[in-house]
């Protein structure tokens, strides 16, 4: 036996060792590490998001609102892209050369072999400019997705617009299904209704190389998921009428809202100035958007929901009237001097009933019509009887829509203010404020702030003698067309219907032969029941108001026009007013054409004061 | 001890009755060995067609336009190049077993001398109508056979220090030419017929040495150098504690001590000045490969991964995605084990690594049940190459050695790796075949 025999044994017991610490070595990265898999599958299986159709939106008439357009990135692969003639590139798309050098820097910083965007939302038109030429541009190619498209120019402010979700919403647990790059409703119906709208996004897992090159589905589609689109919807607006309307206000500042008051259907929504949707969408988005937030007339400011700083002025007579009226306080056939000693006042005759006081929206009649509604005696003490008074007047006034947020169906919406006996007790002390620090509201100034969406709503509960329909602006999503569960409930104020009866003669006389005649439509035997209103305004010239609703008999539309610096309601407010209503009811202007080149010539901002 | 000089050569053969011995080759050919070997072969080449194989474009496992069509060419080649060196008389590879090596040695100046490089390689020498020949691949079996003839002569154990000089130039001469052709890889693979002469009576404190060594210069990659040299001195004290013999010689232990620091200190040197950079980085991506995963650390951290993701069971055959889509290079040959990995899982790969284990200890049986020198050392030789591929292959892929480029034994794709194998071992299965009619003992 050789003794070098056993060594035999020892290069066995090598060999074994190597086996068994290489099944081990085996067992840990292939059994026990399941971060191997995790990279294999980010490595070779490629999660494709199938973008489903963003639901589209139609107005009351079954036109298209809103649609999905064709757009069309231009993508990069680094690795791909040779030899490019950059000044030639940075011509066709129309940008500076740095831009050019500095979208090759982030897409090399991104990725050398995975594609970028370089340049985002081509048109079509674009798209076919550069498609040609695409040729002598290797590692470029286009990728085409859709987009938002308007086949109007009008309702910017309802409609919202969407684009690229911000890194803040990503954090956000409430967006955890999205990714950086995606689409998201910014504001407006887009916002408020982008759960419906977005649709459900598809899944599909393509196997791809080392190269990103596509090498087909990853077990032949078993786990991938289809996009579903996203609903489309009808929206309460006429679009025929809102193009109107802007038609009307183009030039001018102001908000007209224009209401269903049976349904709280918005016919109607302006927010002067306006801009057109399609500027939002497609590749000088970013621009655009700076330059609306930067311009002075402050175009992206929601006027119709946001414009709450401004009191109701005249128009805030009608409530003042009617919670004296459902408090008792005074009679239809109450009259009262027009004593211009207590408040400044314009020539009318003088005494009037309620009928006559609203219809020639007499100062002195409402400061004492208001001065029994606050200081009913319950108290003895003056200071006592008036915080009283204010309270219990508040609560009616809250039920109007006032001071609170209506809740209409998109985002950014503002309460308003109404005066309250806190805010008095922390401007002037507690029991150091009576009538005569607060009657300026008794004729719609002071401390009230009003949006023109709550004016145009409180027309409508005058033209539903007392209810109101929460305004809205989508009636219907999906297919079933059916109205919106919550836009049935009606809101009811505390004014008892039949108290609505004179103060709605009185406002048609507003109109028949008071401030308001030039929202006339006699002519055309419609009756426009309405009531003007000047809002002060210490920076400039006031604003005018004009509400209305028509016809009396059987309400079809309640509207509200505010004209920043129009002066008087009744020279610019009521004559759009007419004209949005003629428009709505008979679909022409005949009665009313003489006052639609007054307001298109913008006449009115020219009137110098008294 | 039997050696050369005590041979009898074509005596009486004196045998117990009971056995009867076939005259032929095939009779006494050990066919175990062949069944592994063909189905070595034969899972190789599946797993060649499961790199190219795509569901879109799926191309019949014969076609010669992809590569395991190409294989099944090699492999036929091989089973004719097996049947010559069967039938061939079995004393021509010790006779000629000199002149053979000379005859590679000066193909490999020869290649040196005129190949294109490819790759930066001078390795491949240009058949003509597609054929390449790597001799780089032949100087194993040569080298091997020439190291057992020379040991079948000398007793390793009746050290001479110029038999010794001798075997280390037999042995390191083709690996010399082959650094030369930039095939570092191929070269190493010489040292592990260090296997082999421990077998044949090399003192194996040059083992413990040479093991030490590479544990060292390993170590000193991954470990700070202060704790490195604390435990390697506690580790020495604690040797000392225990074993009186080794206190006595106190000042042995502290020279071969101060070796050790020696060495720590030059590992640095060496790697960042004597190395080449793609050696630095083959060095690097072993130790970290996460640290430059797109650079130096992409083969090992793609291969980790397509191994790892084959879980217990796999994926199946042609399920991989990882090594058919090009995320791991040299799918087909350096980095085959991959495909096993993946598509096969735990099972199939430690099935893999059972399969050579056996292969190894089969050629080990057959090395020992040599009457010759020769016979036994060629047997050791054979494996011992066997095992470096299989040990540096395999391990490359886990991220437990360093990427070298040579091919997994009888698997990878390739038909000069594949007859260089088949050559050496069917040598000595040939040999083997004819081992009784040696008279030796």
């Amino acid at each position: 036996m050789n003794y070098l025999e056993n060594r035999k044994y020892v290069i066995q017991a090598i060999f074994l060792v190597v086996g068994v610490v290489y099944a081990l070595r085996l067992f840990y990265i292939q059994v026990v590490d399941s971060s191997y898999k995790q990279a294999a599958e980010t490595n070779a299986i490629k999660t494709v998001i199938q973008y489903p159709f963003r639901g589209l939106i139609y107005d009351r008439n079954g036109e298209l609102l809103v649609q999905n357009t064709p757009v069309y990135d231009l993508m990069i692969v680094p690795k791909e892209a040779r030899n490019i003639d950059t000044l030639r590139l940075a011509n066709m798309l129309d940008i500076p050369l740095e831009d050019a050098r500095e979208r090759f820097k982030k897409a090399r910083a991104y990725s050398w072999v995975k594609p970028s965007i370089f340049q985002q939302m081509l048109s079509t038109q674009d798209f076919a400019h550069i498609q040609d030429n695409l040729i002598d541009f290797p590692g470029f190619y286009i990728n085409a997705r859709t987009a938002r498209g308007y086949p109007h120019q009008s309702l910017g402010h309802a409609l919202g617009y969407i684009a690229e979700i911000s890194p803040k919403q990503l954090e956000d647990s409430t967006y955890a299904g999205y990714r950086p790059g995606d689409y998201i409703g910014k504001a407006g119906i887009e916002m408020a209704y982008e759960e419906y709208l977005m649709g459900k996004r598809g899944v599909k897992y393509k196997m791809v190389n080392v190269r990103g090159i596509d090498k087909g589905s990853f077990k032949d589609g078993a786990y991938d998921t289809l996009s579903i689109a996203g609903q489309n919807m009808v929206s309460t607006i006429d679009l025929d009428l809102q193009a109107y309307g802007e038609h009307l206000m183009n030039g001018a500042k102001g908000s007209i809202v224009a209401i269903e008051p049976k349904t709280g259907e918005i016919l109607a929504y302006i927010s002067a100035p306006f801009y057109d949707p399609n500027l939002f969408t497609g590749k000088d988005y970013g621009k655009n958007y700076m330059q609306l937030l930067q311009d002075p007339d402050k175009t992206m400011f929601n006027r119709p929901i946001m414009a709450d700083q401004n009191p109701p002025g005249s128009i805030f007579k009608v409530t003042q009237a009617l919670i004296a009226l459902e408090e008792g306080v005074i009679t239809p056939n109450t009259r009262f001097a027009c004593n211009r000693s207590l408040v400044n006042c314009h020539p009318h005759p003088s005494p009037l009933d309620l009928h006559g006081a609203v219809q020639h929206s007499c100062n002195p009649w409402f400061f004492l019509a208001y001065k029994a509604l606050i200081n009913q005696g319950k108290s003895k003490n003056t200071f006592t009887d008036t915080a009283l008074g204010l309270k219990d007047w508040r609560e009616h006034v809250l039920t109007f829509g006032f001071g609170k947020k209506l809740g209409i169906d998109i985002p950014g919406e503002k309460a308003g203010i109404i005066a309250s006996t806190d805010l008095y007790d922390r401007v002037y002390g507690k029991n150091r404020w009576k009538y005569s620090t607060i009657y300026s509201l008794s004729i719609g100034q002071g401390e009230l702030g009003v949006t023109p969406l709550q004016m145009a709503n409180f027309m409508a509960i005058i033209a539903n003698k007392g209810y109101y329909v929460t305004p809205h602006l989508i009636r219907s999503i999906g297919e079933d067309g059916k109205p919106l569960a919550e836009n049935l409930e009606r809101h009811y104020t505390s004014v008892k219907p039949h108290h609505y009866d004179p103060i709605i003669d009185g406002m048609a006389d507003v109109v028949r032969a008071g401030t308001g005649r030039k929202a006339s439509l006699d002519k055309i035997g419609i009756t426009v029941c309405g009531k003007t209103g000047t809002a002060q305004n210490p920076q400039g010239p006031d604003h005018a108001v004009f509400v209305a609703f028509a016809p009396k008999e059987d309400p079809k539309i309640a509207i509200a026009v505010y004209v920043e610096h129009g002066k008087w309601g009744g020279q610019s407010a009521a004559p759009i007013a007419g004209l949005m209503i003629e428009k709505y009811m008979t679909d022409t202007i005949s009665a009313l054409k003489v006052q639609e080149k007054w307001v298109l010539s913008r006449e009115y901002l020219n009137i110098r004061s008294k | 001890m039997p050696t050369a000089q005590h041979r009898v050569i074509g005596g009486k053969i004196v045998q117990p009755s009971s056995r009867r011995q076939s005259t032929s080759v095939f009779g006494n050919l050990d066919w175990f060995m062949v069944l592994i070997y063909f189905v070595l072969v034969a899972l190789g080449w599946m797993n060649i067609y499961a790199v190219v194989y795509s569901p879109d474009n799926v191309v019949n496992i014969f076609s010669f336009d992809i590569n395991s069509g190409r294989q099944l060419t090699f492999i036929a080649t091989g089973v004719i190049l097996m049947i010559v060196l069967l039938v061939v008389d079995y004393k021509v590879y010790e006779h000629l077993a000199f002149p053979i090596y000379g005859g590679i040695i000066l193909l490999l100046l020869f290649t040196l001398a005129v190949a294109n490089p490819v790759a930066g390689s001078r390795s491949w020498l240009d058949l003509g109508g597609g054929f390449r020949l790597q001799p780089a691949e032949l100087a194993k079996f040569a080298t091997a056979l020439a190291i057992s003839k020379f040991l079948s002569q000398v007793s390793l154990r009746q050290q001479k220090m110029k038999d010794q000089m001798v075997l280390a130039a037999i042995t390191f001469l083709p690996a010399v030419i082959i650094i030369l052709q930039n095939e570092t890889g191929s070269a190493l693979v010489f040292g592990s017929f260090i296997l082999a002469f421990f077998r044949e009576g090399m003192s194996p404190l040059i083992l413990i040495i040479g093991g030490s060594a590479a544990a060292i210069f390993i170590l000193t990659l991954l470990v700070p150098k202060l704790y490195l040299l604390i435990g390697i001195a506690a580790l020495m004290g604690l040797a000392m504690f225990l074993d009186y013999r080794l206190m006595r010689r106190f000042k042995t232990m502290i020279a071969l001590f101060v070796l050790v620091v020696g060495m720590v200190f030059s590992v640095d040197y060496f790697v960042n000045d004597v190395l080449q950079p793609h050696q630095q980085n083959r060095i690097k991506a072993l130790i970290n490969p996460e640290a430059d995963p797109l650079g130096y650390g992409w083969n090992v951290t793609q291969s980790k991964i397509a191994i790892g993701s084959g879980g217990f069971w796999g994926k199946g055959f042609l399920e991989g995605t990882q090594t058919k889509f090009d995320f791991v290079p040299e799918q087909s040959t350096d980095f085959i084990f991959c495909t096993i990995g993946e598509e096969h899982g735990w099972v199939g790969s430690t099935i893999l690594i059972a399969l050579f284990l056996l292969l190894m200890m089969r050629i080990v049986y057959i090395a020992e049940r040599q009457k010759s020198v020769f016979g036994r050392t060629y047997g050791y030789c054979v494996v011992s190459v066997i095992f470096f591929h299989f040990v540096i292959n395999v391990g490359m892929t886990i991220g437990l050695a360093p990427v070298v480029g040579i091919p997994l034994p009888f698997f990878s794709y390739g038909g000069s790796s594949l007859w260089s194998f088949t050559i050496l071992l069917f040598i000595l299965l040939a040999i083997d075949a004819n081992r009784n009619r040696e008279l030796v003992r």
